[in-house]
């Protein structure tokens, strides 16, 4: 009976060491750090696709089971998954993902957001983020942190990997360190540039790269421009001296299209999200494209 | 007993050969000694990261302490108006690993004010979220060549009348109750054709967050889950009424009562969830079931008095459901549901109803805000209805009085055997969501008896089970995601009395935080 015993033992013990964490992250973004961070060690699925809307994704049942076998479960907060992840999360029933149990790591809270608002805030500002910007990922030094904390949080769950976790963090530290220089040497003879984005989602981009916001195509988040709006726009930003319009690709193009060349400056399709194009494999790539195209833009219209 | 130690065993083999290096036949020393390294490793591995953890906390002791000297001096040096820097990091918080770009200084948030009496008492907003509460009001104006709208139109918030009608004004509360249970509760006004304003708690539920084996349990008054339209709030449809079967089948308040459901998340590669539901089978929300009609006659018959003798009669609501992603783009869910009850007629009649449904759904996966999708949801269903024998002489003089239904042929009191009625009635409906904020739809409803009944053969046709259609094609504007205006034009086809333009304009809009809907 003894040895019995003892061989179960150690066959659960032996498996226990070499099982995958289940790791669902509600943003590819967030996907591509804990899967630089996991490396085999994690099995990681990412519930909005980086060519969508983070605001506005179905939460389609089949979320349901990969949220309930989750291990854990990775979301930015700050109200941006507020619109379809907490059906998905009540219909898991999955403990290991609820409220603070550590296997549900809310980022926003580790991080300084920008844009948090001052003074009352209701709806007729629009569909304002109470909470501040959401959309902190573009900054590399949050992708640092990001990093870190998913690499502890990691290592409280699944301890005996924990070495494994903090190798991976040194590399992607190093590598992200290593980029991140040369990003700003690239865009450092443009800092000051002034541009346009479609809503309020590369806040944290420019603000890392110096560059500035001379308004958005929005007149509010979420509510469309009306043509109104634009023809009061053209003007007050060509004045600025506005050098790039910048549109993630799924945003609707006949505006953009039109402002660009009626404000003379260029308009540039970048992504905000891993997998929003073919060169946005992973998080430095995401950051490597949308760094260059600027670089690139900006040097052949000086 | 021998077969399960066997068992047991073969599976411990399997499971170790998987993992532990080959070994020859069973070496007792050997699997000592390997579990003594293993947890010699173990130890090892737990002392290290101890280690480096202490390391690593008087380090970022030892930075929190400059960080409040430079906090110091940079205090004593700045203007006494200067506004106080952020508030410290959370407890737990780990701090930015040395070597870190730290971003510039953040701007120094505003002090927050002093509370004061006169302030209002938050519940919710910022990081409280004790409560989430939100009202929705919708409401309907427009007319119709129908003179009957009350008959043309099946369900309680339809408009039901020519001019306008506030069809739902409803308050949700809904927020953790505590760590095992969700709760939610809904609080509808309407105000009825008669100027009359109603009230009624539609639902109010616990719901689990983490059961054991996959289980949820919800309990308390809440919407049967019956299809895909029934468990939903009229403010959520794409159409300004209700489809014809859920009101001539569900009721025109659909099928909702006080219970409690059990789900089981079925461990199937796809998702899958099987419910049941029992719940209280009387009142005008168990339409087909022990419900008096307000004194009204049903089927031909007026309703007795049942009551519940046992479990069989309680409703009873079974339903399956599966979904599959058909791509990156295309999702279906489909489903199968059914109830079980008593219902009102004399002697120990039941009703069974049963239905099926498809949601297909197309979102495009550069969708903006959205859109552009395409939805169409079908359900079909049919209603096998037993009717008790009737006896309309209802003093027993054997003559026709006031209030007694008579036969057609014989201008007596009818006597209606009993006999089982079924119906059927299926609609389907297309959503397309072409620009943002911008969504045309096409609704078209079919409602059918299997043939015409014994009692209609003495009392005549009932309106209740002819053959109808309609066909509802609107469009919708979003100005944003919490109001809409809607526009829908109905052609109806009621057999026996013709057909009828009606046309509507709706109006919605949503204050405070609306829980996100189901898909």
């Amino acid at each position: 009976m003894k040895t019995k015993l003892l061989w179960l033992a150690a066959a659960l013990l032996g498996a226990t060491a070499h099982a995958a964490l289940n790791v669902v992250a509600t943003l590819p973004d967030f996907g591509a750090i804990a899967q630089a961070i996991g490396g085999d060690k994690v099995k990681v699925t990412s519930i909005a696709k980086g060519t969508e809307d983070p605001h506005f994704v179905d939460a389609r049942p089949s979320y349901i089971r990969v949220l309930n076998q989750a291990d854990v479960l990775i979301e930015g907060g700050a109200e941006l998954e507020l619109g379809w992840l907490p059906p998905l999360v009540d219909t898991a029933r999955n403990g290991r993902i609820l409220a603070d149990a550590p296997g549900h790591v809310i980022l926003s809270p580790y991080l300084h957001l920008l844009d948090i608002p001052t003074g009352p805030v209701d709806r007729s500002l629009g569909d304002v983020h109470a909470l501040g910007n959401p959309h902190f990922w573009l900054d590399p030094a949050n992708g640092k942190i990001i990093a870190h904390v998913l690499a502890d949080r990691f290592s409280q769950i699944a301890p005996a990997d924990a070495p494994v976790f903090r190798a991976n963090l040194q590399k992607f530290n190093e590598r992200l360190d290593q980029k991140t220089i040369e990003w700003a040497k690239l865009l450092a003879p443009y800092r000051g540039t002034k541009v346009i984005t479609y809503h309020k989602s590369f806040e944290y981009f420019l603000a890392r790269f110096g560059l500035v916001l001379a308004g958005t195509i929005e007149p509010k988040p979420g509510i469309e421009p009306s043509p109104s709006y634009i023809n009061g726009l053209v003007p007050r930003v060509k004045d600025a001296g506005v050098k790039l319009v910048l549109v993630e690709p799924f945003r609707p193009r006949k505006t953009p299209e039109y402002l660009a060349p009626a404000i003379g400056a260029r308009l540039l399709l970048l992504p905000q999200s891993v997998g929003g194009n073919e060169q946005s494999r992973d998080y430095l790539g995401l950051l490597d494209y949308d760094v260059n195209q600027i670089a690139t833009a900006l040097k052949e219209s000086k | 007993m021998k077969l399960k130690g066997s068992w047991v065993w073969s599976s411990a083999l399997c499971l170790a050969v998987l993992t532990a290096p080959a070994q020859e036949t069973n070496p007792l020393e050997k699997l000592h000694q390997q579990l003594e390294r293993m947890q010699e490793r173990f130890e090892q591995q737990q002392r290290e990261m101890r280690e480096s953890f202490e390391k690593q906390l008087r380090e970022q002791q030892a930075q929190i302490q400059a960080l409040k000297q430079q906090l110091e001096a940079a205090k004593s040096n700045a203007p006494p108006a200067a506004a106080p820097q952020p508030a410290a990091a959370p407890a737990g918080q780990p701090t930015v690993p040395p070597g870190t770009p730290v971003p510039g200084a953040p701007p120094p948030t505003p002090a927050p004010k002093p509370w004061s009496p006169t302030d209002p008492v938050r519940l919710f907003g910022g990081q409280r979220n004790y409560l989430n509460l939100s009202f929705d009001a919708l409401v309907a104006g427009g007319t119709s060549t129908a003179n009957d709208l009350d008959r043309l139109e099946l369900g309680g918030h339809d408009p039901r009348q020519r001019g306008f009608t506030v069809q739902n004004l409803e308050t949700v509360f809904e927020g953790a109750v505590d760590p095992y249970f969700r709760g939610q509760a809904n609080v509808v006004l309407q105000i009825d054709p008669h100027g009359d304003a109603t009230i009624e708690a539609e639902e109010a539920y616990l719901e689990t967050m983490s059961l054991p084996a996959n289980l949820q349990l919800k309990a308390g008054q809440f919407v049967s889950e019956f299809g895909r339209l029934n468990p939903t709030h009229p403010h959520a449809w794409d159409f300004v009424d209700q489809p014809l079967v859920n009101g001539r089948f569900l009721g025109e308040d659909g099928l909702r009562s006080a219970g409690a459901r059990l789900s089981w998340l079925v461990p199937t590669p796809f998702y899958s969830e099987l419910f049941l539901a029992v719940q209280n089978s009387q009142g005008g929300t168990a339409y087909s079931f022990r419900n008096d009609h307000a004194g009204m006659p049903f089927m031909g018959r007026l309703s007795a008095d049942r009551r519940v003798e046992t479990l069989g009669d309680m409703l009873w609501v079974p339903r399956y459901a599966a979904s599959f992603n058909l791509s990156d783009a295309q999702t279906i869910v489909a489903g199968a549901s059914a109830a079980f009850g008593p219902n009102s007629t004399s002697g120990d009649t039941d009703t069974q109803i049963y239905g099926v449904d498809l949601f297909w759904k197309w979102k495009s996966p550069r969708q903006h805000a959205g859109f552009p999708f395409i939805g169409w949801q079908t359900e079909a269903m049919a209603r096998r209805f037993n009717a008790g024998a009737f006896h309309w002489d209802l003093n027993g003089n054997g003559i026709a009085d006031p209030g007694e239904m008579t036969s057609l042929a014989t201008g007596l009191p009818a006597a209606l055997p009993r006999e089982t009625l079924t119906d059927y009635g299926l609609y389907s409906q297309v959503v397309y969501g072409f620009r943002k904020g911008w969504v045309a739809g096409l609704r078209g409803d079919y409602v059918f008896p299997e043939k015409k009944a014994l009692y209609e053969g003495l009392l005549g046709a009932d309106p209740d089970r002819a053959l109808r259609w309609r066909l509802s094609p609107n469009l919708t504007y979003y100005p944003s995601e919490f109001s809409k205006i809607r526009l829908q034009y109905n052609f109806d086809h009621r057999q026996g009395i013709g057909d009828d333009h009606s046309v509507w304009v709706q109006l919605e809009f949503l204050l405070g935080t609306h829980a996100a809907h189901k898909f």
